[in-house]
């Protein structure tokens, strides 16, 4: 399924409706370059999910935020590590395939310890704000997930 | 009074021993820099396995380079968070075994608090009140001083740190990891006019920083521009210098209106970014000017290090304030809990 935003905002509501409808348990995996707005789809589905907190912010440097939404959830950002090893020394079983709901940035550096079922999100940079989001399921679960998005998001 | 500070919270092992807060006795930092160098990639010490690795020696460094036994140390101050909780529990797991061991006070700082006795660890009275500006790789938090350990938080960013959208800009430039030092040096012969990045100063009397569009910004000058990076050293000094005083034109206008809003005539800066020469210079002339009076701390103790872990430990000790055996480490919290 294929998403254009035109701006910030709607790139914020994007995440914020796919939080609304994800289930406990998924890992979300976004993929694309510098300043395409990975963060920023993470703030929205974050919102989605439940979060209350003031601040929803960059895990660049601490590497994983912890959030309590509707269930515990961790935004990962892997952009500082170059070797899945570092993330297998993170203790990332404990996370990708708990109960909680996993956003990792920078995801294709560790494809190789992702689940069989997550979902995939790719972004690409077209001009200025305008972005293309591709939402790709991987694996055989959650099959129903796309259909439900459709439903809510037009 | 000897206190051994413990900090584990990211990148950094660190272990010092600070003498009744206000005297650095020995402060060791085991900078994972070098090892950076060693490797030409970024290998963060995220791997708790690193802090363990470390953990042991440096702590027994801290206390040789300090001349103090074990058996003088009268109470250990840990970080408890907000951090990596693996690496965290490093730290807090050794800090909890010597003070039960040594049968000695544990006391659990927060990270933020830590930076903010930077000042004091070097044996500068803390200004109250005064507007805190936090700025580092992964922080950049303005809070309100009203006396000590009471702080309100007046804004932060909510998206990239100040010190990441640094590191992240020196990357687009091929400049390497550890991009503070590197855009500071480079910065300091290029035109910091020469492009006008954005500045993002939020709504109109807001207090939160926002970084992650000046970034994408510099992303796409750069892309724009097809720079040779093995030639155009003009070009990339200028970028460097411009973007470097889009940051700190942000940094300094919120916290002189931080200062101003709350009528106080203090300013505190700490952190890692707190070290970059332009953001120095270009706050102190702007506080003289609305006579505000600045204070920050030497270069080696605005990093993340143990010897302001022991000294803001000191002042919690003095107000009595002890951590339970049962202390766990936090992810998040904020300070003003």
């Amino acid at each position: 399924m294929d998403i254009t935003s035109y701006s910030l905002a709607q790139t914020h509501n994007l995440g914020e409706k796919l939080g609304q409808i994800l289930p406990a348990g998924i890992v979300i995996a976004l993929i694309g370059e510098l300043g395409v707005g990975k963060t920023c789809l993470a703030q929205g589905i974050i919102r989605g999910l439940g979060v209350k907190d003031r601040y929803i912010t960059s895990p660049t440097y601490t590497l994983i935020n912890e959030y309590q939404g509707r269930c515990p959830i961790y935004h990962f950002d892997l952009y500082r590590l170059s070797d899945p090893k570092q993330v297998v020394e993170l203790g990332y079983e404990e996370y990708f395939f708990g109960t909680g709901i996993c956003i990792i940035e920078w995801a294709e550096r560790v494809r190789q310890l992702l689940p069989e079922s997550y979902l995939e999100i790719t972004i690409n940079s077209i001009y200025e704000e305008k972005r293309r989001f591709r939402l790709l399921l991987q694996g055989a679960d959650y099959q129903n997930l796309m259909d439900k998005f459709r439903k809510i998001y037009t | 009074m000897n206190i051994l500070g413990i900090e584990t919270s990211c990148d950094e092992t660190s272990a010092a021993v600070v003498k009744d807060g206000c005297q650095i006795l020995s402060n060791v930092i085991s900078s994972q820099i070098k090892f950076h160098q060693k490797f030409g990639g970024v290998v963060p010490e995220i791997a708790s396995r690193k802090h363990l690795e470390n953990i042991c020696w440096v702590i027994e460094d801290a206390l040789r380079k300090a001349n103090v036994g074990l058996n003088k140390i009268d109470a250990i101050g840990v970080t408890a968070g907000p951090g990596l909780i693996g690496a965290l529990l490093v730290g807090l797991s050794i800090a909890k075994s010597l003070a039960y061991a040594q049968r000695i006070p544990l006391i659990a700082c927060h990270h933020l608090e830590g930076h903010m006795h930077a000042i004091t660890a070097q044996g500068i009275k803390a200004p109250y009140p005064a507007a805190a500006l936090i700025v580092s790789g992964g922080h950049t938090s303005l809070y309100l001083l009203k006396r000590q350990a009471k702080y309100e938080l007046l804004g932060q960013t909510r998206d990239d740190a100040a010190g990441e959208a640094f590191d992240k800009v020196a990357k687009m430039l091929h400049l390497g990891y550890q991009g503070g030092p590197v855009i500071d040096e480079l910065a300091a012969s290029g035109n910091p006019k020469a492009i006008l990045f954005p500045r993002s100063y939020l709504e109109k009397g807001s207090l939160d920083f926002s970084f992650s569009g000046l970034k994408t910004a510099v992303w796409y000058y750069i892309k724009k521009q097809n720079i040779d990076f093995d030639k155009d050293f003009k070009h990339i000094k200028d970028i460097a210098a411009s973007f470097q005083q889009a940051v700190v034109d942000v940094l300094v206008n919120k916290a002189i209106m931080a200062a101003k809003a709350n009528k106080v005539t203090n300013i505190l800066m700490a952190g890692g970014v707190a070290c970059n020469s332009q953001l120095r210079e270009q706050m102190q002339q702007t506080a003289q000017k609305e006579h505000i009076k600045l204070y920050y701390p030497d270069p080696i103790l605005c990093t993340d290090n143990a010897a302001m872990i022991a000294s803001c430990a000191y002042y919690a000790y003095l107000r009595g304030d002890r951590a339970y055996w049962s202390q766990n480490a936090y992810s998040n919290r904020p300070l003003e809990e």
